[in-house]
């Protein structure tokens, strides 16, 4: 359902503005999304200033500066900071993107960070993304068959190994699926660009063979066809993938299988 | 639990091209159903005889209503071209995000040319 306005308890109001460092004179501002599940409070966004002189390029190296050093109970997703894991992925300057791979220095003046949009938040920059996860799996992201076992494994040509490549890499961080306005509105009946790029994944693979099954289980007007070809998803993905181009190949598949 | 905020959506994301050049698809195909209701009622005036007809055209003489007249023309030249871009889509083709842009800066300006030159048939 589309609601334009958040629910009374998520309304954002205006935060702590923290010191600023005294002796520091490249300085960036950053408004960071923050919320208390321990306290009955809405959240808010609270204001921090950086020097840039003694924090890394990254906008991922200024929110590990003002947790070591600001406020430590700042809570965010983190892991390998080179776009491999896909655990800091958040609503960076209005857009989706890795914590990781985003330069601070793209940015003109205050930098805004919110939590990936439209998902219950657990603690400020960490969302619950059960439902997500559970959409992936939902797909049966694994090799189906039926046949016999082969004695080693299952072998593929090179072309068709091929087939896989843009779409393997993904890291599963949801900054496609939470940038998609449809995925905001039907996000518990509609699959969302992630799912559905990994269901494609499975669908082509050479090794597969239950791909008539994957498409009839798709082939329903709200898991697949909230897709309005947005493509909000392609424009947020940090690995630089194109999940709506899957997604048509997946609706083109359909025309086939019926 | 149950009282974990919803994370800010449509206020804090940025306009993407994408998705504002959606939306507008979206605005315009619903305003065209209205619009297309005032054609109706002209032509139903035609059928009503002459002087429904003349009503009709005194009504429709006025600047607001050539306003809507006006916007529901670029709303039609709108969802004809960036529904051109879905239909070359729903090919399977430009999905790459130049493309995208592209494609999507040839509508919205193709929507404003085409208007102006259904303006300048019309009044030719």
């Amino acid at each position: 359902m589309v609601e334009l306005r958040l629910p009374k308890n998520s309304r954002v109001t205006e935060g702590i503005t923290w010191e600023k460092p005294s002796d520091a004179e490249n300085v960036q501002e950053v408004r960071i999304y923050r919320y208390n599940p321990e306290d009955s409070e809405n959240p808010r966004l609270d204001t921090f200033f950086v020097d840039l002189d003694k924090c890394g390029p990254m906008i991922l190296d200024a929110l590990i500066k003002i947790k070591n050093e600001i406020d430590p109970t700042l809570t965010f997703r983190r892991s390998c900071r080179e776009g491999i894991c896909g655990s800091c992925s958040m609503n960076i300057g209005g857009v989706n993107t890795l914590a990781c791979l985003k330069g601070m220095k793209e940015f003109k003046g205050p930098i805004n960070i919110y939590p990936l949009p439209h998902l219950p938040v657990i603690k400020d920059l960490v969302p619950d993304l059960n439902q997500f996860y559970k959409q992936h799996a939902s797909i049966k992201p694994w090799l189906e068959t039926s046949t016999d076992e082969p004695n080693e494994e299952w072998l593929q040509s090179e072309a068709d190994r091929k087939q896989l490549d843009g779409l393997y890499e993904c890291v599963m961080c949801a900054c496609c699926s939470t940038s998609c306005p449809s995925y905001w509105w039907n996000g518990d009946k509609y699959l969302g660009p992630a799912a559905l790029l990994h269901a494609y994944r499975w669908i082509i693979d050479s090794r597969d063979q239950d791909r008539k099954a994957r498409l009839d289980d798709l082939n329903d007007s709200f898991k697949l066809y909230r897709c309005h070809t947005i493509m909000n998803c392609a424009k947020a993905c940090p690995k630089g993938l194109n999940p709506a181009k899957a997604i048509a190949e997946i609706k083109k598949l359909q025309l086939q299988n019926s | 639990m149950d009282n974990r905020p919803l994370s800010p959506h449509l206020t804090v994301y940025k306009p993407q091209i994408t998705s504002v050049l959606s939306i507008f698809h979206r605005i315009t195909g619903a305003g065209l159903s209205v619009g297309t209701v005032l054609v109706v009622l002209w032509l139903a005036s035609v059928a009503a005889g002459e002087n429904a007809f003349n009503n009709f055209n005194n009504f429709l003489d006025n600047p607001l209503i050539l306003l809507i007249l006006l916007a529901s023309l670029w709303a039609l030249w709108y969802h004809f071209c960036t529904g051109l871009r879905h239909l070359y889509w729903d090919m399977g083709y430009g999905y790459n995000l130049r493309s995208v842009a592209i494609s999507g800066w040839v509508a919205v300006a193709g929507s404003f040319l085409l208007t102006l030159l259904t303006i300048l048939f019309l009044v030719s």
